[in-house]
């Protein structure tokens, strides 16, 4: 018999790849959206949950990658549509692909200067330095007015895909779909690897990692990067969804969010994140629908889930994560 | 550039700077005694500048507006702590922080929810109104100087509090075992809850006095919060001298940033740049010189 | 040959007014093992994580297999084969037996940078890992959760870590603490065997064990050496007497 768990994550799967083809099915393009939302909050998540779910690692700044991903692919692309050369004479790009490559090495070498200096500390100073960077950044992009400043800055059309046609709902859908189960597929991998027992043994015992001949600093420092590089590239798709980078993306309230969305789905676990994501995007949507005010529920939810539901929704529905 | 200038906003800096001691003071005591990391601190700000916007203008009183911030922003406080907080001391601290992020979510949308999102305006009270000249020319609004006042004379009680009280030696026996206390006989759950109302009740203070000088609004506490939690890791969680110091450099390294980076950056670059570069650099001045103190002392500069 | 595996010199550290270890100086050779014993509170344990590498020293210097390792962390000192147990068990609670010791094999091999492919079914991992577990007797628990093992099955564990990093000296802070009576005999019995492999520094309360393994004794007292040498002069010596074992004399 499948294990519950691998149960449970197959319909998670599955019916957010229904959910879109019946949505276009019946003409009703904006649940093709929403799903889509659904898939980059998630990517976004899995990439945090690298961090934070094996590694133990609260970064409470993972927004600055989210939103370096989203203001990358805007930056781009608004030079590509207006001929500006970028630097160098190096011209913008509205190529996907290429979009993603130049986010991530950005978002990666980000995470390597911010955790360089964070990962000297720990606990709640580690929270908030990486709360701070992720600030520091914030307030660059508000203050800058060349992409926007507190505008932000939006897409006049979506970025192209090489035989894909983007604009529709459905395509665009079906790349972040296929984004979110490659990350997903990499968590899965690095998570059973030799890198992923160093990392796991990070979150629960550094002493013992050290004690074993390995530095703790440099297994986190490749987490953290790795975990930026996959929410950069979830920023880089949800500024595509939008056709907007907007500042919220960088504000210390998607850090929170992104937080969030690890722990209402369970941290730790391969799909976690998605639960997570669809959980929040249907409160949003639902409650949303019913109240302005739906925060002030979300906050009720969360604090309820924090305080008596420990391991958020896959560990309601699949039982205690188990380790090997 | 004049020297009244210079003053003027070296005086903003200090009144930054305090009103930032007054938030941070509280946190840094909650963390040291409790352990806890609690985002919430800016919600009891923002409640605090609600109380005393809506006694002062029913009441007509300034006084009896900031008697009922730091009541409301105190029980709101003892409220949380008995409800919520209580349950987090043995938790890591991510769950502190997603559950004081949900109160956040809960107070500002509950605020918004009674008040609507249009701000309330606090007026000054009358006897504060009015400028003081300052040396070398130049007047400066003395509701400042009163909130600078203010500060030095929190952070002198706080001291005398924690240095020479009966409740101060149990706060300093608390940060440091609490098992210890407990086995003095001292309850420590009551100790807890009036360590968190007393840090609250400063939130409330800081938020009234400044709801006067700018508008009340669901929010307020936010951007107050974050620079809080610099100072607080700045000056080292758990030490309220660092809390002091913290606060103060972090007011005036904003204060003087804004002022003076753009001004500087002219000498060199054309003035359009220069402002745009000065600006930008200002805003992120005090979360680099975090990096900075950080990357050399991990643990702040007044390490407990 | 190197004449001393470790060599240990001045070694100072001192918590505020505390000098916890107070100018030490200790040898370990070849094939010995070497006992290191005085009350509680006498910087035992302080100075068993000065040699290992998680403690600072505020002075002194550590040559080991000739090497000078004062400058190196824990990590380093480790991959040069100064091997440590804890004295509380420091394992991965949420990882199988098995898995805590496959880490210190991955970790033997240098290779924690590896990706993709999955350790569960990787045969360089758990075969030197199994045979670990076997040589400390613990084979039967391999698939069970560090979490889940007694206390004597721990202090086992992180022998077979020990072991698993291919060691070449052992630095074994009290492993007999807390095991029944018949966990430390097949315990000693096991030290007993293990020092023809590398040389043991070991701290240990457990007299009976320390007289039937220690080829030297050294006492520690108040952070220094009060006396240093064979088991039989360290039984007689007189200030030994006095300031550890407490008899009058």
């Amino acid at each position: 018999m499948m294990p519950r768990e691998t149960l449970v994550n197959t319909v998670l799967a599955l019916l957010l790849l229904a959910i879109p083809l019946v949505a276009v099915a019946i003409d009703e393009p904006f649940y093709v959206t929403l799903s889509t939302r659904i898939a980059i909050l998630a990517l976004a998540a899995v990439g945090l949950n690298i961090a934070l779910g094996l590694g133990g690692l609260v970064s409470f700044g993972h927004a600055a990658f989210f939103g370096i991903g989203g203001y990358t692919a805007a930056i781009l692309a608004t030079h590509a549509f207006n001929a500006e050369p970028l630097f160098f004479g190096l011209e913008g790009t509205t190529s996907m692909p290429w979009i993603w490559l130049v986010a991530m090495v950005i978002c990666g070498l980000m995470a390597l200067f911010i955790g360089l200096i964070s990962l000297r500390t720990s606990g709640v100073y580690f929270i908030m330095i990486t709360l701070a960077f992720a600030q520091m950044i914030y307030y660059f992009a508000i203050s800058w007015p060349a992409y926007g400043g507190e505008d932000g800055l939006s897409l006049s059309v979506r970025n192209t895909f090489p035989l894909l046609s983007t604009a529709k709902p459905l395509p665009f859908f079906v790349v972040c779909y296929t984004m979110l189960l490659a990350a997903m597929v990499l968590f899965s991998l690095i998570r059973g690897s030799r890198f992923g027992a160093a990392l796991q043994t990070a979150r629960q015992n550094e002493t013992r990692l050290a004690a074993v001949g390995i530095v703790p600093l440099n297994i986190k420092l490749a987490a953290f990067v790795i975990s930026a590089i996959v929410t950069g590239l979830a920023g880089a798709l949800f500024a595509d969804l939008n056709r907007f980078a907007s500042p919220s993306m960088l504000s210390w309230h998607m850090s929170g969010e992104l937080i969030v969305l690890v722990i209402l789905g369970g941290k730790g676990r391969l799909f976690g994140p998605l639960a997570g994501a669809m959980l929040y995007v249907m409160f949003e949507y639902t409650l949303g629908g019913i109240t302005e005010r739906w925060q002030f529920f979300l906050g009720l939810i969360l604090l309820g889930v924090v305080l008596f539901i420990r391991g958020g929704l896959l560990g309601l529905l699949a039982g205690k994560a188990r380790y090997g | 550039m004049s020297t009244a200038l210079l003053l003027e906003q070296l005086l903003n800096g200090l009144q930054l700077g305090v009103m930032l001691f007054l938030m941070a003071a509280g946190l840094t005591l909650v963390f040291g005694v409790m352990g806890v990391i609690n985002l919430a601190h800016g919600s009891l700000y923002m409640i605090g500048a609600f109380a005393c916007a809506i006694v002062a203008s029913a009441t007509g009183s300034f006084w009896l507006g900031l008697i009922a911030s730091l009541v409301a922003a105190a029980a709101a406080g003892a409220i949380i702590e008995v409800v919520v907080i209580r349950r987090l001391y043995e938790r890591d601290h991510l769950d502190q922080v997603l559950a004081t992020f949900a109160l956040i979510l809960i107070f500002s949308e509950g605020s918004r929810w009674i008040f609507g999102s249009f701000p309330l305006y606090l007026d000054i009270p009358p006897v504060l109104q009015g400028a003081v000249p300052l040396p070398g020319g130049g007047l400066y609004q003395l509701y400042r100087l009163a909130i600078i006042g203010v500060g030095i004379a929190v952070a002198s009680g706080l001291y005398m509090l924690i240095s020479h009280t009966r409740l101060g030696m149990r706060i300093r026996a608390g940060e440091s075992d609490r098992e210890m206390i407990a086995a003095l006989g001292v309850d420590i759950q009551a100790l807890y809850t009036i360590v968190f109302a007393l840090g609250a009740a400063l939130a409330g203070l800081a938020g009234a006095l400044i709801g006067a000088l700018q508008s009340v609004q669901v929010g307020m506490g936010e951007p107050v919060l974050i620079l809080a939690f610099v100072v607080v890791v700045i000056g080292g969680i758990g030490s309220i001298k660092g809390a002091l110091v913290g606060a103060i450099l972090v007011g005036l390294l904003d204060t003087m940033g804004r002022f003076l980076l753009p001004k500087t950056l002219a000498l060199i670059l054309p003035a359009s740049q220069a402002g745009m570069i000065g600006g930008a650099l200002a805003s992120m001045l005090i979360y680099i010189a975090m990096a900075l103190i950080l990357a050399f002392r991990p643990r702040g500069l007044f390490a407990a | 040959m190197v004449e001393l595996v470790l060599e240990i010199r001045e070694m100072c550290k001192s918590f505020g007014a505390l000098k916890a270890t107070d100018g030490v100086s200790l040898d370990l050779r070849p094939s010995e093992i070497h006992a290191l014993i005085g009350p509680n509170g006498a910087g035992k344990s302080t100075l068993m994580h000065q040699i290992s590498g998680s403690i600072r020293q505020d002075s002194g210097t550590i040559r080991f297999l000739g090497e000078d390792i004062t400058a190196l962390g824990m990590p380093e000192r480790v991959r040069l084969g100064l091997g440590r147990s804890f004295q509380i068990s420091s394992l991965v609670p949420e990882f199988s037996v098995l898995r805590n010791v496959m880490l210190a094999i991955q970790a033997r091999q240098g290779s924690s940078f590896r990706f993709f492919r999955p350790v569960l079914n990787d045969k360089s991992l758990t075969e030197p890992a199994m045979s670990a577990l076997e040589r400390v007797g613990l084979a039967k628990r391999a698939n069970f959760l560090a979490a889940e093992l007694s206390h004597g099955e721990r202090r086992q564990l992180e022998i077979a870590i020990v072991l698993a990093l291919g060691s070449k000296a052992f630095l074994f802070d009290e492993p007999m603490a807390g095991m029944g009576p018949e966990g430390s005999k097949a315990l000693t019995a096991f030290l007993d065997g293990l020092r023809n492999e590398a040389p043991i520094l070991l701290v240990e309360h457990d007299m009976d064990a320390v007289f039937a393994l220690a080829d030297r004794i050294s006492v520690l007292v108040y952070g220094r050496i009060i006396a240093s040498g064979k088991v039989a002069d360290i039984r007689n010596d007189a200030e030994v007497r006095r300031a550890y074992l407490g008899e009058p004399v």
